[in-house]
C-alpha cells in the first residue's frame, strides 16, 4: 500500500498493521459464520469487523482507509445490510407467519444447519460492522475540516 | 445478596457522576458507569451454582446449564450501549464547537 | 470495579478518567467470564475497546479541570441523602428475589430443553436472540441504525454550495 510518510503513526505500527489487518478481518468472519456452533454470533463478529477498518484508518491515516471504503460506500452498504436483515424477516411469511425459521434444520453441530440463523448472522455482522465504521468516518471528517478553518 | 448490593453501589456511584459534575464529559462517563452495573445486574439475576455455559457440547448431556434469557437480552443492551454513547460523544464535539467550553454552567443560551 | 469507578467520576484529568473507565470495562468483562457467558465477554471486550476510542477522540484536545464554587455543600448533602434512601429502598426490594444461584427459569427451562430440536443451533443464545426472541433484534438493529443516521447528520459539514453563498452574501 501506498503510504505518505508524514500521515498517520510511526514505521512500526504500519509494519505491524499490514501484517495484522487481514487475520483480525478473517476473524471477524469466522465468529460471524460459526455463531450459532461456538460463542459470538453477528454482533460481536460485526463489531471486530468494524474494528479491522478502524484499525486501518488510524495506522495510516485517514486517505487510505477513504480510499478503500468511501462515505457513500459505507452509508449504502449498511442500509443494504438492514434491508437484508428485514428480507430474511419477511421469508417466514411463506412459512406461516412473522420471522418463522423455514429454511431446512440439519443435524447440530454442522456448519449448515440451523435454519435461517447463519443468515440473519451474516446480515447483522455486515450491518454493525459497515455502521461503526461509518461512525468513525464522520467523528475523523469533522476534526480535518475544523482543523481548516 | 451482598452481590446485588454492591452492583447497586456501582450505580449509584455513576448517578453521582450524572448528577453533581460540572464536566460533561465526566457526566457521559456516569453515563457510561450506570449502563456497566445494569448490565452486570442482569446477567447476575441469571446465575446458576456449578451450572454451565448454555452452549451444547457433542456427546455430552449437560443437565444444569445457566439461565439463557438475559444473556440474550445484555448482549442487545451492550451494543445499545455504544450507539448512545457514540451519539452522545458527537453532540458534546458539537457543544464544544459552538461554545468553547465543557462546563455545564455556561452553556445557557438557547438561541439555535 | 467500584475503586476504578471511583477513580473514574473524581480525578481531574480527563484522560486518566476515560482509562479508569477502560478498566471498569474489562474487570466487567472478566465478570461476565466468571458467570459463564462467554458470548457476553467477548461482546463486552470489543465494544469496550470501540467505545474507548470514540472517547478519547473527544477528550485529547480538551483537557480541562473544574473549581468548586457555588451552594457545593447543600448540593453534595442533598445528593448523597438521595442516595441512601435510593440504596434503603433497593435493598428492601431485593429481599424479594430468589437467592442468589438458584434461578427460578421458568421460561428457560423450555427454551434449554427444546432448543436444540426445535432450531437446531447449539449455541443457545443465538438460538434465543434470532429465533426465540427475533423481534428484540430488530428493534436492536433499527436503534443502531438510527444512531449512526443521527451521528452522520449531527456531524456534518456545510457543503460547497452554502459556503459560497455564505462568503458572497459577507
Amino acid at each position: 500500500m501506498r503510504d505518505n510518510p508524514k500521515a498517520g503513526m510511526t514505521l512500526i505500527v504500519k509494519t505491524v498493521t499490514r501484517l495484522t489487518v487481514g487475520l483480525i478481518l478473517i476473524f471477524g468472519i469466522y465468529i460471524i459464520l460459526h455463531g450459532h456452533l461456538s460463542p459470538g454470533g453477528g454482533f460481536a463478529g460485526g463489531v471486530i469487523v468494524g474494528l479491522a477498518f478502524v484499525h486501518l484508518m488510524l495506522a495510516f491515516g485517514k486517505d487510505v482507509a477513504a480510499a478503500k471504503i468511501s462515505k457513500n460506500l459505507a452509508s449504502n452498504l449498511e442500509s443494504i445490510g438492514a434491508l437484508m436483515f428485514l428480507s430474511v424477516a419477511l421469508l417466514g411469511f411463506f412459512g406461516g407467519s412473522f420471522f418463522l425459521n423455514i429454511l431446512a434444520k440439519g443435524t447440530p453441530f454442522k456448519l449448515f444447519s440451523a435454519g435461517t440463523i447463519p443468515l440473519s448472522n451474516i446480515c447483522i455482522g455486515i450491518k454493525v460492522g459497515v455502521g461503526l465504521f461509518a461512525i468513525f468516518l464522520a467523528l475523523v471528517v469533522l476534526e480535518k475540516s475544523k482543523e481548516q478553518e | 445478596m451482598t452481590l446485588y448490593i454492591l452492583c447497586l453501589v456501582l450505580f449509584c456511584i455513576g448517578l453521582y457522576g450524572v448528577l453533581r459534575k460540572r464536566n460533561l464529559i465526566k457526566i457521559i462517563v456516569g453515563l457510561g458507569i450506570i449502563e456497566y452495573a445494569m448490565n452486570l445486574f442482569f446477567v447476575l439475576l441469571g446465575y446458576r451454582f456449578h451450572g454451565r455455559a448454555p452452549i451444547a457440547a457433542q456427546d455430552q448431556n449437560i443437565l444444569n446449564m445457566v439461565d439463557p434469557l438475559p444473556q440474550a437480552l445484555v448482549l442487545t443492551s451492550i451494543v445499545i450501549g455504544l450507539g448512545v454513547t457514540a451519539l452522545v460523544i458527537s453532540i458534546a464535539i458539537r457543544i464544544y464547537e459552538k461554545y468553547g467550553t465543557f462546563d455545564i454552567t455556561k452553556i445557557k443560551r438557547l438561541r439555535g | 470495579m467500584i475503586f476504578a469507578a471511583i477513580v473514574a467520576i473524581e480525578v481531574k484529568d480527563l484522560l486518566s478518567s476515560v482509562i479508569a473507565v477502560g478498566a471498569v470495562g474489562f474487570a466487567l468483562c472478566l465478570a461476565f467470564l466468571i458467570l459463564k457467558a462467554p458470548d457476553l465477554a467477548i461482546t463486552q471486550l470489543v465494544v469496550e475497546i470501540l467505545c474507548l476510542i470514540i472517547l478519547i477522540r473527544a477528550t485529547i484536545k480538551k483537557d480541562l479541570p473544574l473549581v468548586i464554587e457555588g451552594r457545593w455543600v447543600f448540593n453534595t448533602v442533598s445528593t448523597l441523602a438521595f442516595i441512601c434512601l435510593f440504596l434503603f429502598f433497593a435493598w428492601t426490594a431485593l429481599r424479594e428475589l430468589p437467592r442468589f444461584g438458584e434461578p427460578i427459569m421458568a421460561v428457560a427451562k423450555k427454551y434449554l430443553s427444546e432448543g436444540i430440536s426445535k432450531t437446531g443451533a447449539v449455541n443457545l443464545v443465538t438460538a434465543v436472540i434470532l429465533d426465540f426472541r427475533a423481534y428484540d433484534t430488530l428493534g436492536e438493529a433499527t436503534v443502531l441504525f438510527t444512531s449512526v443516521i443521527g451521528i452522520m447528520a449531527i456531524l456534518r459539514r456545510p457543503g460547497r454550495k452554502k459556503l459560497k453563498d455564505m462568503d458572497n452574501a459577507r
